[in-house]
C-alpha cells in the first residue's frame, strides 16, 4: 500500500456515520474510498453541495453543471442539497460542518497550519482553506511526514505563511498519528513498521508519546 | 422587467478599465459567451472579481491568455498555471481572498452593508493592513464591502422579468454577484414568459437583472 492510500485509510476511520465533511486537495480526495462500511458520511463541497457522491468520467453522460471542487463533473447522492457560495461559506464558517481534512506544506507544535503558498514559487491561493480551517468544528491534516529532500512537515514553528492559527485537531502522516492536545503534540500511533527513534529523527516538533501507544489501523 | 440582448449587444456595454465581476467555479456557471466575446474583442486593463481563472483554454482563461486583465481579485490562480506565471512575473496584479470573504464581500456590497466581521484570516498576513475588532471576547477581522459596476452572471433559465433559476453547482457565486454590480447581464440557456417560472421556484429575483443574453449553445 502506498503512503498516500495507508493515510486516507486511517483517517477515514476517524469519520463518524452522519458527519458532514469536506475533502480538500490532494491525499483528502482519496478518502471517500476508503471509509469503513457501515459509515455514511454526506461530504460537502465548498462551490455548493452537500451530498457529494463520485466522479464522472470522460466518455460518460455527465452533467456540467454538477461539479466536485476540482471542477470535475460528479454526481450528487439522494437527498442531496445545491446553494449558492455565500450559503456554502455560512455551513464552514458558521460551524456547521463536523470535519474539514486538509493537505499540508506543514503543521506546527502550536496546531498553526501552512498549505497555501510558498512565497515567489507556489501561490495558487487559498480557495476555501482558511475559512474551512477557522470554521470546521475539527480538522483533520493529512501529509507526508517530511518534503523530499527529508525535512521534516512537522515543525515547532510554521516558516510560510499560514492559513490559520491553532486549528488543528489531529494529523495523520506516513509515519504516525499526532493528536494536538492542550499541552502539545501527543504521538498516539505508530505505522506498521516504523519506531519512535524513526519518528524522532524525522520530526523537528516537540512531542509526547501517549502511554496507549498503539499501531495505526490501515486495515 | 429584463431586455433580452445578444452577446454582442451585451459586451457593447463594457468598455476598456471597467470592473467586473464573473460568476463561476472552475470551469462551471460561467457565461462563457458573453466572456468570449470579451476575449474576441480584446478589451483591456479590467478589474476582474472572480473566484478563479478556470485553466488557460476555457472561460476566463482565455482573457489571461490575451493579458486582458490589469487586476484579478479572486480566491483561487492554481489550476491556471499562466495566472501564476503573470503573477509571479508582476504582469498581472493578483488580491487572493479567502474564498468564503470573497463572497460574503460580495454579498455585503450588494446588501448596502460597508463590510463585515470574520475569523478567516487571523493570524496570517491576509489580516495585514485590516481593523481588528474584538465582540463579546472574539477577534475578528473588519472586510469591506466589494461592488463592481458590471456583473455577469449564468442561470439555466430566466423569465422575462429577469427572475432567475440556477441548476446544481453553477449556482455558486452568479447569484451573490448579481446583487452587487450597476448593471447586471445574466447569460442564460432557456428564456420563459414571466409567469412561468412560479414565484416559490425563483432562485434571484429578477429586481436585480437588468439584461438577459440566450445562450446559443444550449
Amino acid at each position: 500500500m502506498d503512503n498516500k492510500t495507508m493515510i486516507a485509510r486511517r483517517i477515514a476511520k476517524e469519520l463518524k456515520d452522519g458527519e458532514y465533511v469536506n475533502l480538500g486537495f490532494g491525499i483528502p480526495t482519496l478518502v471517500a474510498d476508503n471509509i469503513p462500511p457501515g459509515v455514511n458520511i454526506v461530504i460537502h463541497t465548498e462551490n455548493g453541495a452537500i451530498g457529494l457522491g463520485s466522479k464522472v468520467p470522460e466518455g460518460q453522460d455527465r452533467d456540467m453543471s454538477v461539479v466536485g471542487p476540482d471542477g470535475w463533473p460528479v454526481t450528487l447522492v439522494s437527498g442531496a442539497a445545491t446553494f449558492d457560495s455565500a450559503m456554502s461559506f455560512a455551513i464552514i464558517r458558521g460551524g456547521h460542518l463536523d470535519v474539514a481534512i486538509l493537505g499540508a506544506l506543514q503543521v506546527d507544535q502550536e496546531g498553526n497550519l501552512a498549505n497555501w503558498m510558498i512565497p515567489g514559487k507556489i501561490v495558487p491561493g487559498m480557495g476555501g482553506a482558511m475559512d474551512l480551517a477557522v470554521g470546521a468544528k475539527k480538522v483533520f491534516i493529512v501529509m507526508e511526514h517530511t518534503e523530499k529532500s527529508g525535512k521534516s512537515k512537522l515543525l515547532k514553528r510554521c516558516t510560510l505563511p499560514l492559513t490559520s492559527v491553532g486549528c488543528v485537531n489531529m494529523i495523520v502522516t506516513n509515519l504516525g498519528v499526532f493528536y494536538k492536545e492542550p499541552e502539545g503534540l501527543v504521538l498516539k500511533e505508530t505505522a506498521p513498521g516504523v519506531t519512535v527513534d524513526e519518528i524522532r529523527e524525522a520530526t523537528e516538533a516537540d512531542f509526547t508519546i501517549s502511554p496507549d501507544l498503539k499501531v495505526m489501523d490501515i486495515a | 422587467m429584463a431586455i433580452v440582448i445578444d452577446v454582442k449587444q451585451a459586451v457593447d456595454m463594457i468598455s476598456d478599465n471597467d470592473a467586473v465581476m464573473i460568476g463561476g467555479f472552475a470551469n462551471c456557471g460561467i457565461p462563457e459567451e458573453i466572456v468570449a466575446e470579451i476575449a474576441d474583442r480584446k478589451l483591456k486593463n479590467l478589474t476582474v472579481i472572480t473566484n478563479d481563472t478556470a485553466s488557460p483554454e476555457m472561460g476566463i482563461g482565455r482573457m489571461i491568455v490575451g493579458c486582458q486583465i490589469k487586476k484579478l481579485i479572486c480566491s483561487h490562480i492554481g489550476a491556471n498555471p499562466l495566472t501564476v506565471k503573470q503573477y509571479l512575473a508582476k504582469e498581472l496584479e493578483v488580491e487572493l481572498n479567502p474564498q468564503g470573504t470573497l463572497v460574503e464581500r460580495i454579498r455585503a456590497g450588494g446588501a448596502g452593508l460597508g463590510g463585515f466581521l470574520t475569523p478567516t484570516g487571523l493570524g496570517t498576513i491576509i489580516e495585514e493592513g485590516k481593523p481588528k475588532i474584538t465582540i463579546d471576547e472574539k477577534e475578528y477581522l473588519l472586510e469591506k464591502a466589494l461592488k463592481a459596476r458590471v456583473a455577469l452572471v449564468y442561470a439555466d433559465r430566466a423569465d422575462t422579468n429577469g427572475n432567475l433559476v440556477f441548476h446544481g453547482t453553477a449556482r455558486c457565486f452568479n447569484p451573490i454577484m448579481a446583487t452587487a454590480a450597476d448593471l447586471v447581464i445574466a447569460e442564460v440557456s432557456e428564456i420563459y414568459e414571466a409567469g412561468l417560472i412560479a414565484p416559490d421556484e425563483v432562485m434571484l429575483p429578477g429586481v436585480f437583472v437588468d439584461y438577459l443574453v440566450k445562450r446559443q449553445r444550449g
